[in-house]
């Protein structure tokens, strides 16, 4: 039967399609909008409302490997927030680390409609899709790990670069994944291999490998392009979280020259200061060179203050932040394909660093004249929980709620910043681009953060409010393709969702190369490593441009 | 032998927490019958051996024959009518039937626990406290040059476990195999695994976590006194040369056997074993690893963590998940005589349980899953016989190192899946629980806002 809804008099943020707050009617049939729909068709008066496209999460951690044992590690996490379930939903735990139902509900209680898993292991794609077939209501692809893929770094070293773009399109295709994801390029090895140590420099050739980690950025910038990837490589620079680690992220974009790259999470990679000492702040510069540069996006992992989760395929970074407090840690290496670590964590206002990391992520956002191309994100859990977004909203749409925090973080670190001069606030417009239409248009997404003709009916209607932290906080109404999942602000249906994945063409002779390497170096045959079709729920593979 | 014969390469055996993925199946189609495992051990070769189709009714009430849909209906009202029900077993089924398992048991508001809470339960509850370095087992084969194993005997419980993984496979950085390795064993007592040990420490028994500490100490540069010989029947010299050795690897792995979660000092055993290693890794990179039993408990555990938050011992009463060892864990329910009834899937209680738990289970009307006659089915009130999984069913398994496998059927068998049950199962006792909100008025609960 055919559903046909229409949502008359509200307030439409559209920046897709430059609608900017004018009253406009959308209509939906099946799950789409439409130009109009049946007289009959079911009406909903968003009278004082504003209408937006659902929410497009860039950069997440909800589900795989190490997402599951950063849950099981804190049940002191969950225990203080439940989530109880309804006649239509199931019940879960909630905390920095969710479980699957709880994450998906609760993305839709904020109006987020879609959200990409930022790090899987190859290894670990099958576990990473059977979370996300349980994360309700909410569309979901991941990014898979290959910056530390023994085998594609050997074929670098031997300048085999075709078959190095044949085997990143195999591994894709074997893993069901959205695109590639480079975490600490390089970093692997000598963390595994010798004696828990790290790579520093873009330019350094790594003992094992002998190449160095702009050798891999850039093979990888590469043979995305080539491969058409509606979204570029997913990038998590080296040196995260170290003084003075701007300039690095400085050479990774430049490495790109002007082909496209995602850095993840930049406000962790925008420090000043020397290594080993406090960091200053490189806002700034970061903020300059994206600004100059079109072909660069990024999404920002804000840090709020208050309890997160350290979950990080960068295992040399958590194992330092491990030695802060000396408290629970988890670190878990993946065979031939990455490394892993897990630290439970929390931000404090009164802490030099911490503010200091919050105050860089704030300039980001507000230093930015492009706001198609510097995301809104928490890096969740990293740099806090999702559900910190609506007031992460109202930080940047309201300077005297700003300016109100700002006076209670650590003064000396603030005062390093240009943040006590920045008066600019967002506008709902803007917003609608940082959380929606941008990161659908990053991600090459184009049934989705537009209400146009044509579009995937994800759609959050908010009550008009002025305190806009309580406005994005509860919708009165999501529609999830179409099906009225909140209304008047209840669960009224569950809905699964939908996982994206890409499946570029590739030479299928790859696999005689990719072979032997397994038959030596892996634990579990070659013929049972790739991820069949049973491991997809409802699915929608996203063409990449040579499709 | 009969001409209808069939190979499986690549199937997987499930019988322990190795799940070897490299088994070579011959299948006598008309006998219903694997006929030979390639590569199997001998636990592995007799599990293929011995599931067999055995002929039988799909689904017994009180002992009678039923039809499935009937049994299917006696179950939902059976668990949708008890106040207290538990769900326990899950470790020797799929993830997909796992999943339907903790949907019906949130659906009726009941308790879920696996076969977790009696073997690595403990090392669960010290991964909690403690967290873990770990890896996934190719890294053992490709990188490890000192391995130890304790409190366990993986010869004869896991017996690939040294010859595929961790002992003898050459690697990235082991090309020479064992030869590049060193091997200790810690338990009280020599077995069959011993031989394979380059160091055998003979611990008393009971005494694992002071040795552990012991080994802390030293790994941290404090005194360790001469009489630590006389507690744990270890030299102060031995240990002190392990330890020199531990620090000086390249890359360590220390796996753990149950002697440690199922003695004196459960938890605390395992923790001090996570914390050694974690303590390790100032010197030089250090993992460890516990040595799951059952074919997919590994999966059980991360399936009920990824849908409740916590990894067993799981209470919905008060319709979103609390986790409490030692209440909920089904041992203790059933020993106090809490639970009004109880779904059994791929588990045999009422045969190795204590004996109060099981004189409870005879009291209440039990809702049995198995792919054979068990002491537990032979007391259900409703006993589903169900296909073997890895054998007669696809779906997925966890290795102990939480890698997923997905399973290769070798043939077909006349009974349904666990999960096709467990599906039926969940859609009607979902029915059965809405229709019974509607009928006493109550309104639709609530999501609480969320506490941040």
């Amino acid at each position: 039967m055919t559903s046909y809804i229409r949502i008359s008099n509200g307030k439409v943020y559209d920046p897709s399609n430059n609608v900017d707050g004018q009253i406009q009617d959308i209509c939906i049939e099946n799950g789409k909008i439409v130009e109009t729909v049946p007289a009959d068709a079911r009406k909903i008066d968003a009278s004082g409302m504003v209408i937006m496209p659902g929410g497009v999460d860039i950069h997440c951690h909800i589900a795989g490997p190490k997402v599951n044992l950063a849950r099981k590690l804190q049940p002191e996490d969950h225990r203080h927030d439940p989530h109880p379930g309804t006649l239509h939903t199931r019940s879960g735990s909630g905390g920095t680390v969710p479980s699957t139902f709880a994450t998906g509900y609760r993305y839709a209680t904020l109006g987020y409609t879609t959200a990409m898993e930022a790090a899987v292991t190859p290894i670990g794609a099958r576990h990473t899709l059977e979370e996300l077939h349980d994360t309700p209501v909410i569309d979901k692809g991941f990014y898979v790990l290959l910056g530390n893929n023994i085998f594609l770094q050997q074929l670098l070293k031997e300048g085999r670069k075709e078959e190095f773009k044949q085997a990143v399109a195999w591994w894709i295709n074997s893993t069901k994944a959205y695109t590639t994801k480079l975490v600490n390029p390089g970093g692997d090895e000598p963390w595994k291999g010798k004696k828990n140590s790290n790579v520093s420099d873009i330019d350094e050739k790594v003992t094992e490998t002998d190449i160095s980690p702009r050798q891999i950025i850039d093979a990888f910038i590469d043979a995305v392009n080539e491969l058409g990837l509606p979204h570029p490589p997913h990038v998590h620079c080296n040196n995260l979280g170290h003084s003075g680690n701007f300039k690095t992220t400085l050479e990774t974009m430049r490495t790109a020259g002007d082909r496209r790259v995602h850095l993840a999470h930049i406000q962790f990679h925008s420090y000043a200061g020397e290594i080993g000492k406090n960091p200053g702040s490189a806002a700034r510069e970061i903020a300059d060179y994206v600004n100059d540069h079109p072909n660069i996006s990024c999404d920002v992992g804000q840090v709020m203050f208050g309890k997160s989760t350290i979950m990080t395929a960068d295992a040399p970074l958590a194992y330092m932040l491990r030695g802060i407090a000396k408290g629970k840690w988890v670190n878990a290496d993946t065979e031939c394909e990455s490394g892993c670590g897990i630290v439970p964590f929390k931000y404090q206002e009164h802490v030099y660093v911490h503010a200091m990391q919050w105050a860089i992520g704030l300039e980001l956002f507000l230093l930015s004249k492009d706001p198609w191309r510097i995301i809104l994100s928490t890096d969740h859990p990293n740099g806090g929980s999702f559900m910190n977004y609506p007031k992460l909203i109202k930080l940047l749409m309201d300077s005297s709620f700003r300016k109100e925090e700002l006076s209670r973080a650590n003064q000396k670190a603030i005062n390093k910043t240009l943040l006590p001069e920045l008066d600019r606030e967002y506008s709902l417009n803007e917003i609608a681009i940082i959380t929606r239409a941008g990161p659908a248009r990053c991600l090459g997404l184009s049934n989705k953060g537009h209400l146009g003709v044509g579009a995937d009916a994800d759609i959050t209607i908010y009550d008009d409010q002025q305190d806009k932290e309580l406005m994005f906080n509860a919708p009165r109404y999501v529609f999830k393709s179409g099906i009225p999942v909140i209304s008047n602000h209840e669960f009224c249906e569950d809905h699964t969702g939908k996982l994206l994945h890409v499946a570029p063409d590739y030479d299928e002779s790859i696999v005689d190369s990719v072979r032997p390497f397994f038959e030596n170096y892996y634990s579990i045959e070659f013929d049972n490593y790739a991820v069949d079709d049973s491991y997809l729920h409802d699915h929608e593979i996203i063409p990449t441009i040579n499709q | 032998m009969s001409e209808n014969i069939k190979i499986v390469k690549n199937a997987t055996c499930t019988f322990c927490g190795c799940v070897c993925d490299d088994m070579e199946l011959t299948v006598d189609l008309d006998k219903k019958q694997i006929i030979k495992a390639k590569n199997a051990c001998v636990l592995g070769r007799a599990w293929f051996a011995e599931h067999t189709i055995q002929e039988g009714p799909v689904a017994l009430i009180d002992g009678k024959e039923s039809k499935l849909e009937d049994a299917i209906e006696e179950a939902a009202q059976t668990l949708t009518k008890a106040k207290f029900p538990i769900t326990y077993g899950l470790s020797d089924t799929t993830c997909e039937a796992q999943r339907q398992a903790v949907a019906i048991t949130d659906f009726i508001r009941g308790t879920i626990d696996t076969t977790t809470s009696v073997c690595h339960g403990p090392s669960g509850l010290a991964f909690q406290g403690v967290g873990e370095s770990t890896m996934t087992l190719g890294e053992v084969k490709n990188r490890a040059d000192f391995v130890m194993y304790w409190g366990g005997n993986p010869a004869e419980s896991h017996p690939r476990h040294f010859t595929r993984y961790s002992v003898t496979p050459k690697g990235m950085f082991t090309p020479n195999g064992k030869k590049d390795r060193t091997v200790v064993l810690v338990d009280v007592r020599r077995t069959a695994s011993t031989p394979v040990a380059d160091i055998f420490l003979q611990v008393k028994p009971g005494k694992d976590f002071e040795l552990a500490w012991a080994m802390r100490a030293l790994v941290k540069g404090h005194t360790v006194d001469a009489s630590i010989e006389e507690e744990t029947g270890i030299s102060l010299e031995v240990l002190t040369d392990l330890v020199e050795r531990m620090k000086n690897c390249n890359y360590g792995v220390l796996f753990m056997g149950m002697g440690l979660t199922m003695t004196r000092g459960r938890h605390f055993n395992s923790g001090a074993i996570m914390a050694l290693a974690t303590d390790l890794n100032e010197f030089t990179h250090f993992v460890a690893k516990p040595v799951r039993g059952h074919g997919n408990v590994t999966g059980a555990d991360n399936v009920v963590s990824w849908q409740t938050g916590y990894p067993f011992g799981v209470n919905f009463s008060k319709g979103y998940p609390r986790f409490n060892p030692g209440e909920f864990t089904t041992v203790d329910t059933l020993s106090r005589g809490d639970a009004d009834a109880a779904l059994i899937i791929a588990s045999d209680p009422a045969a190795n349980f204590p004996q109060a738990a099981i004189n409870h289970l005879h009291k209440i009307p039990v809702v049995s899953f198995d792919t054979k006659e068990t002491a537990t089915s032979q007391l259900a009130h409703v006993a589903f016989r169900t296909s073997t999984y890895g054998i007669n069913t696809g779906g997925t398994a966890y290795r102990m190192d939480d890698v997923p496998i997905t399973l290769r059927p070798a043939f077909e068998s006349p009974f349904p899946s666990d999960e096709e049950i467990l599906t039926a199962l969940k859609k009607r006792v979902h029915e059965l629980v809405i229709a019974k909100s509607r009928s006493q008025g109550a309104g639709t609960a609530k999501v609480a806002a969320p506490i941040r």
